[in-house]
């Protein structure tokens, strides 16, 4: 095969996609009465899909992503309470500055050791959960409660079960997956991959891999910051749960348990982190996270590929 | 005009008190087949990150083609012609050669920072990868992942990697270190087949293979200039004779 067509032939949906996007799709339809679990599902998955942009695509890793969520959510719920309620027009803004604090704080990453980025980014989610806490207009612990949000496109209410939320999240989520996939598809996207397996020589090919991590940041900062203004904007509130620690460890876990580096990992992986989170703490409210924690440490054991083929678990390799 | 295209002047490198460059005034002209030999330590692997901007020299300046290009960052080097192949290889492991060389010559194009057009949809990327890859042998192998292909296959993949590139100067840093005796002379052909404008400077451990190459020679001992010549007078040298019988004559 010629290149031209190798590289078309990588590049097209594979067969599998397209049932994925169906089953999505159809989610709405055949599950009316759990659009409120899978609302924070796709919202998840939106969120695990910008980590995965920086994580699996260009290696940064970040303790951090929150900030970027947080973000999102605390300007998606001022912008209703304080300008308008219209909500397409709150997650214009809530992406602006997500991406924004994106622009900023790419600096801090582009440079340094996988250590220092981790610090780093971790630094910045604990800077700006305190600043949460601490000032007036961001409610402080209480967060911001019964911001009232229009309808959506002027006609669609948001209702108690979910149902247009469920709707919202799910064409961002889609819409969030066709441009990742068409950004990591374009020669940026590989430049990214070439950075993270050696970035000695991605700088010795010519590329400016500090520009090129920047801009990969603002991106996922951008997308992050949908989903958290999804969360408020679906809910009717932000907290300062939205920048906790443990949301940036949570989606550091989806997109560990969904595979990184592939797009679909997030989507999977939330699909994956929620369901356990559902049956083991009905099951076992107090310690469910026992359980998870022997899940993840039994996933990274044995491997994802063998973890999903129980049929080779007793096999010699 | 002057015909030289690289340039250093003073260069030198320390590390701590040690100067693993010292001093260096080197002088590379248009369209040179050059070879910069020396024994182990000598500082050919240091001088070649000084050029390439992986290092920054404690003192001393580096030129090219007139400009100082001491402080430029590496991408814009390369952007300028200067590309260099690595003594150990330096390649992206996840991707697949046709991958590596599509983003490379995307890049060549000016292509490469886009966003929203997908990897080889102009025509000329897949014009360009085929040729190089069928130049390298490495057609049958194009869509393996390069961390699973064999050293030989990497190592040519290394050099295509850095033709794929343009570069109007190589450094070519012990290119068939590890290739087996057959195929070392295959890939000094593709380098000899270079258009001659194309300067090439030729980092090399092993004085044979050298002066097959190259038409004049500098040698590196101690990080500092020790002689430079043509072939014959570098290989006739009883002092550079000495420097390498010195230190057991390898390779």
């Amino acid at each position: 095969m010629n290149s031209a067509a190798s590289l078309a032939a990588g590049r097209r949906w594979r067969v599998w996609e397209f049932p994925l996007l169906a089953v999505l799709l159809a989610s709405w339809f055949v599950l009316p009465g759990q659009a409120l679990l899978l609302n924070e599902i796709a919202i998840l998955a939106l969120f695990a899909l910008s980590l995965d942009l920086i994580l699996g695509y260009a290696g940064i890793i970040s303790l951090g992503h929150a900030a970027f969520f947080g973000t999102g959510a605390y300007t998606a719920a001022l912008f209703a309470k304080h300008v308008m309620p219209d909500p397409l027009v709150g997650m214009v803004v809530a992406i602006a500055a997500a991406a924004l604090l994106g622009a900023i704080s790419s600096v801090l990453v582009m440079r340094g050791s996988d250590l220092a980025r981790l610090m780093i980014t971790l630094g910045v989610a604990a800077i700006l959960f305190e600043l949460a806490n601490k000032l007036d207009f961001t409610g402080g612990a209480d967060g911001l409660q019964g911001v009232t949000i229009g309808p959506l496109l002027g006609r669609f209410e948001f209702d108690l079960y979910g149902r247009t939320g469920y709707a919202y999240s799910l064409v961002l989520l889609i819409i969030g997956i066709l441009i990742a996939r068409r950004l990591m598809a374009s020669p940026f996207g590989w430049s990214l991959q070439a950075i993270r397996d050696n970035r000695l020589r991605a700088a010795a090919i010519g590329l400016n891999v500090d520009v090129r991590l920047g801009v990969v940041y603002i991106i996922a900062a951008a997308m992050a910051g949908a989903a958290g203004a999804l969360l408020a904007q679906t809910t009717g509130f932000a907290s300062l749960d939205g920048l906790d620690f443990h949301r940036s460890a949570d989606v550091m876990l989806v997109v560990v348990i969904g595979g990184a580096g592939w797009l679909w990992g997030g989507v999977l992986g939330a699909l994956a982190f929620k369901l356990i989170q559902t049956v083991l703490s009905t099951w076992t409210p107090q310690y469910w996270t026992f359980w998870l924690g022997l899940f993840l440490v039994v996933l990274v054991m044995v491997g994802r590929e063998k973890f999903l083929r129980p049929w080779t678990w007793w096999k010699r390799s | 005009m002057s015909n030289i295209v690289l340039e250093t002047k003073n260069l030198v490198k320390r590390f701590g008190g040690f100067a693993a460059t010292n001093d260096v005034s080197l002088k590379v002209e248009k369209g040179a087949r050059q070879a910069l030999i020396g024994p182990n330590g000598a500082g050919k692997t240091t001088l070649i990150n000084l050029l390439t901007g992986v290092l920054e020299p404690s003192s001393g300046t580096v030129i090219l083609n007139g400009e100082d290009i001491t402080r430029l960052p590496s991408h814009q080097r390369v952007h300028r012609g200067i590309v260099r192949t690595f003594q150990i290889n330096q390649l992206f492991n996840e991707m697949t050669p046709l991958q590596s060389l599509a983003l490379v010559v995307s890049n060549q194009l000016g292509i490469g920072a886009r966003l929203w057009q997908a990897l080889g949809r102009d025509p000329r990327v897949g014009e360009r990868c085929d040729a190089l890859l069928k130049q390298f042998h490495l057609d049958d192998v194009q869509d393996q992942k390069v961390g699973l292909l064999a050293y030989g296959k990497r190592r040519q993949l290394e050099i295509a990697t850095a033709l794929a590139c343009a570069p109007k100067v190589l450094l070519l840093d012990e290119p068939v270190a590890g290739v087996p005796e057959g195929e070392r002379q295959e890939v000094f052909d593709i380098v000899n087949a270079l258009p001659a404008e194309v300067t090439v400077l030729l980092i090399e451990h092993d004085m044979d293979l050298v002066f097959n190459f190259a038409k004049t020679v500098s040698v590196l001992v101690n990080g500092a200039l020790f002689a430079e010549g043509d072939v014959k007078g570098i290989s006739s040298d009883p002092r550079v004779k000495a420097v390498y019988l010195g230190e057991g004559h390898h390779g």
